[in-house]
């Protein structure tokens, strides 16, 4: 054990652990708010009843995210000091901005959504919800600016007499293509994990036959927007393999487990390395593919891992510029495989409605509270991937992992925090997953005639 | 703009920063201190959380971007600051998580049980993070070991001198007072009785540690032979509003009270940036090892950029945030009918 290998699995532990709640956030935030300008342009009261119900689910996923999200702030300062001094003049910046033009936005006015209604105009209420929902949006990008800095850095020159990298060009960061991708993909995932979830939610009251009303609009919107998602991830996900073979060759090979070069590339089935995943035993492989991947022909050549760390070993000197073979090669099959499965769910959504709810078909209903948690998965794991898959750099090309690391940390200081945060989160789950649960299940039309009986709160509800 | 005025722009924002959040989550972290102590039985802490319902998240923003701020236009200060106060700010961390679930789990559950372990960890992360700033700042103004190469070479431990608990705990101390304050503005019936009676005591209490603060300030920093009588004023503007808010309270001007204790409040963190500008981190091992403006801070570029967003969004911000104050305005009505889980 060292200071760098535990600063790593606390870092990947917290920010795994906050990414389970960011996707949902984004695009549960969006259905919410959908929901609410439907009620108020028809004054239909099932859009409110959705309203609430989801938005209950909303605030609970929100609080976590919230909590989870400032030790992400703190953590760069906290266990990667020296990364921070080298970058920090570039990577600080959006950070900040991102706390100061979002942050403040979607808590300040989701603090207002909760207690508000009632005292606002409903108009201004309903704009409190959308401002959540673009304060939670304008979030996303400007972390995945920062990101996207670490995985393909733009915009700043190396200044020797301060020892550290400084920003030149602030817009060619924020345009970084890298960024716009991850956002692209970030955000359609988001939209997907909201609409598998409310999917997953609305078909277990649908077998029950509760609420019926409710719910079937609500699977509606999240068939159709989801399948757009769902679409719309795979889609930048294409463009994002693309993008990978100019700027992180590295990782597009060790997501392949590809050791050798190939032209045309093929793409793998199966591949099985030796224990120290680091070598190929034995593989079956699709020819071409890897080329339609990767530059939309079936011809292209794609370095394998070989012939890329021999020029690393050029470029940057000696040492394993491989990435470890065995987590990006399987997380990018997990994360595809479940993206898939997803696309199939959504299409079968499609027909339920297309067709207005054969029986034929409905009994395949009850097992979709599953398939909340394919986003979930494929959300870990491609964020697994991209990061992973960076290795061994803090930032491409700039900074390796080792040399970012705090130097005054001991094994001891990092293995409290890191059993800390991994006994509380692991409690926390426990209380979130039964909160969730609990609220999920109720039955949104026998509560709503429950809470009528309470006359309007002076104080809100804050539900 | 030069550097060096850009630098000295970006100090005095960090502060105003701090001042914004010691201000607002000041009281809300007194709120949460008093839930258990104040509210008797469930409906009543219920009304208690209500008051600071719609922002304490807001609030709590104050600190992120404080955070953020400091990295982006002194990434040395956030680097060695972070690293170096680890486990202070683990716990810190600790504190802030279970004190924002609780706010949203507490009620979600009628179990007592599950109520009382949400609002001892309301409690909890209220006092917690109060304490550990408290601590953190009076010992970034008094110096911690650091060495040439802007590394913290103490510990935890070393955080927890006097000096260092008398910052903690004047801070608990005077949110503590500011939250009642708070209290006495949003409260009805009993519970607003309870908050009047026991203001005092706690003025009291405020009072002492604050004095102690200031006085302790004025002999172990070097405040004095840096700053002169400047040193000397703000703290003891700092007592002199506290005194006159506990008289005022006396008096019945309760608004008033919130009001004087908010500008003895924000006049902590005013005194110990006075003190330690032009810098940021004092270095206790050599002075010359002192983390200042101009050896820890951004790019010229960085930091007119940065000038620029704060220039547009920080107005904005304050306008919302003050909008919704305006929202929530009205007294909280303590009628269980008024507000259900």
């Amino acid at each position: 054990m060292d200071p760098v290998i535990l600063s790593r699995w606390q870092f990947g532990i917290t920010i795994i652990y906050h990414f389970f709640f960011v996707p949902l956030t984004l695009g549960l935030g969006v259905f919410v708010a959908i929901m609410q300008t439907m009620y108020y342009r028809t004054g239909n009261e099932t859009y409110n009843k959705m309203t609430k119900f989801w938005g209950k689910l909303f605030v609970i996923n929100y609080a976590m995210g919230v909590v989870t999200g400032i030790v992400q702030e703190f953590q760069f300062g906290m266990n990667w000091s020296e990364y921070s001094r080298y970058v920090g003049d570039i990577f600080g910046a959006p950070l900040a901005i991102e706390g100061l033009l979002a942050f403040f936005m979607e808590s300040t006015f989701l603090g207002i959504w909760l207690f508000g209604e009632g005292k606002l105009p409903r108009w201004i209420h309903l704009a409190t919800i959308w401002m959540v929902a673009i304060g939670s949006t304008l979030s996303a990008f400007f972390i995945l600016v920062a990101n996207g800095f670490m995985q393909h850095p733009v915009g700043y020159v190396i200044v020797d007499a301060a020892n550290r990298a400084e920003l030149v060009d602030f817009l060619a960061l924020l345009s970084n293509p890298k960024s716009l991708l991850f956002f692209w993909h970030t955000i359609s995932s988001g939209f997907a994990t909201g609409a598998l979830f409310i999917l997953g939610i609305s078909s277990w009251h649908l077998v029950r036959k509760q609420a019926d009303q409710i719910f079937k609009k609500s699977f509606a919107l999240a068939a159709i927007i989801g399948v757009i998602a769902v679409a719309s991830v795979g889609l930048a996900g294409h463009s994002q393999g693309q993008e990978m073979r100019k700027y992180q060759p590295m990782k597009l090979a060790a997501l392949e487990a590809m050791w050798e070069s190939e032209q045309p590339a093929s793409f793998s089935l199966l591949t099985i390395g030796d224990m120290s995943g680091k070598k190929e035993i034995w593989s079956l492989r699709i020819p071409y593919v890897m080329s339609f991947l990767a530059c939309n022909n079936f011809s292209c050549g794609l370095k394998g891992v070989n012939e890329l760390q021999a020029e690393y070993q050029k470029e940057y000197g000696p040492g394993d510029y491989i990435p470890l073979m065995i987590v990006t090669y399987w997380s990018f099959r997990l994360m595809v495989g479940s993206g898939l499965v997803m696309l199939a769910v959504m299409f079968y959504a499609l027909y339920l409605l297309w067709k207005k709810w054969p029986a034929k078909w409905m009994k395949w209903l009850k097992w979709m509270p599953l398939v909340i948690g394919l986003p979930l998965l494929a959300n870990s794991t491609g964020w697994l991937l991209t990061e992973s898959g960076r290795q061994p750099w803090i930032v491409q090309g700039l900074l390796r992992v080792e040399d970012g690391v705090s130097p005054n940390l001991t094994n001891g200081m990092i293995l409290f925090s890191l059993i800390g945060f991994f006994v509380l989160y692991s409690v926390l789950i426990f209380a979130d997953v039964y909160l969730l649960a609990k609220f999920a299940r109720v039955n949104p039309d026998l509560e709503i005639k429950e809470s009528e009986e309470i006359t309007p709160s002076i104080s809100g509800s804050g539900y | 703009m030069s550097h060096e005025l850009l630098q000295t722009i970006w100090f005095i924002l960090i502060a105003i920063l701090w001042m914004g959040f010691f201000f607002l989550e000041g009281f809300d972290f007194g709120v949460g201190m008093l839930l258990p102590i104040l509210g008797k039985n469930d409906i009543e802490r219920r009304a208690i959380i209500n008051t600071i319902g719609p922002h304490w998240d807001g609030n709590e923003v104050w600190l992120v971007v404080a955070g953020g701020a400091t990295f982006a236009a002194f990434p040395h200060w956030y680097a060695t600051l972070f690293s170096g106060f680890y486990v202070a700010l683990f716990l810190l961390l600790v504190g802030l998580i279970i004190r924002g679930v609780g706010f949203e789990f507490r009620s979600k559950d009628q179990n007592p049980k599950w109520r009382s372990l949400w609002d001892w960890c309301i409690f909890l992360g209220s006092a917690l993070p109060a304490l550990l700033l408290g601590v953190a700042f009076a010992n970034l103004t008094k110096g911690v070991p650091i060495n040439a190469n802007m590394m913290y070479t103490g510990n935890f431990f070393t955080l927890l001198n006097p000096y260092g608990l008398i910052g903690g705990l004047s801070l608990v101390a005077v949110f503590l007072f500011h939250g009642l304050n708070f209290l006495n503005l949003k409260l009805t019936g009993d519970l607003l009785e309870r908050s009047r009676k026991l203001a005092p005591k706690v003025w009291v209490g405020a009072f002492v540690f604050l004095s102690s603060l200031v006085i302790a300030t004025l002999l172990i920093t070097d405040g004095y032979a840096k700053r002169g009588a400047v040193a000397f004023i703000f703290p003891l503007l700092a007592l002199l509003t506290l005194l006159l808010a506990g008289i005022l309270l006396q008096k019945k001007r309760e608004g008033w009270s919130f009001a004087l204790t908010g500008i003895s409040v924000i006049l902590i963190p005013v005194t110990y940036f006075l003190i330690m500008f032009p810098r940021v981190m004092v270095s206790s091992t050599d002075p010359n090892f002192s983390l200042t403006i101009s050896n820890a801070s951004s790019s010229a570029y960085t930091l007119n950029l940065m000038s620029i967003v704060a220039l547009i969004f920080v107005p904005l911000v304050l306008g919302y945030q003050i909008w919704s104050y305006w929202v929530f305005r009205k007294r909280l009505e303590n009628d269980p009918k008024n507000f259900h889980y």
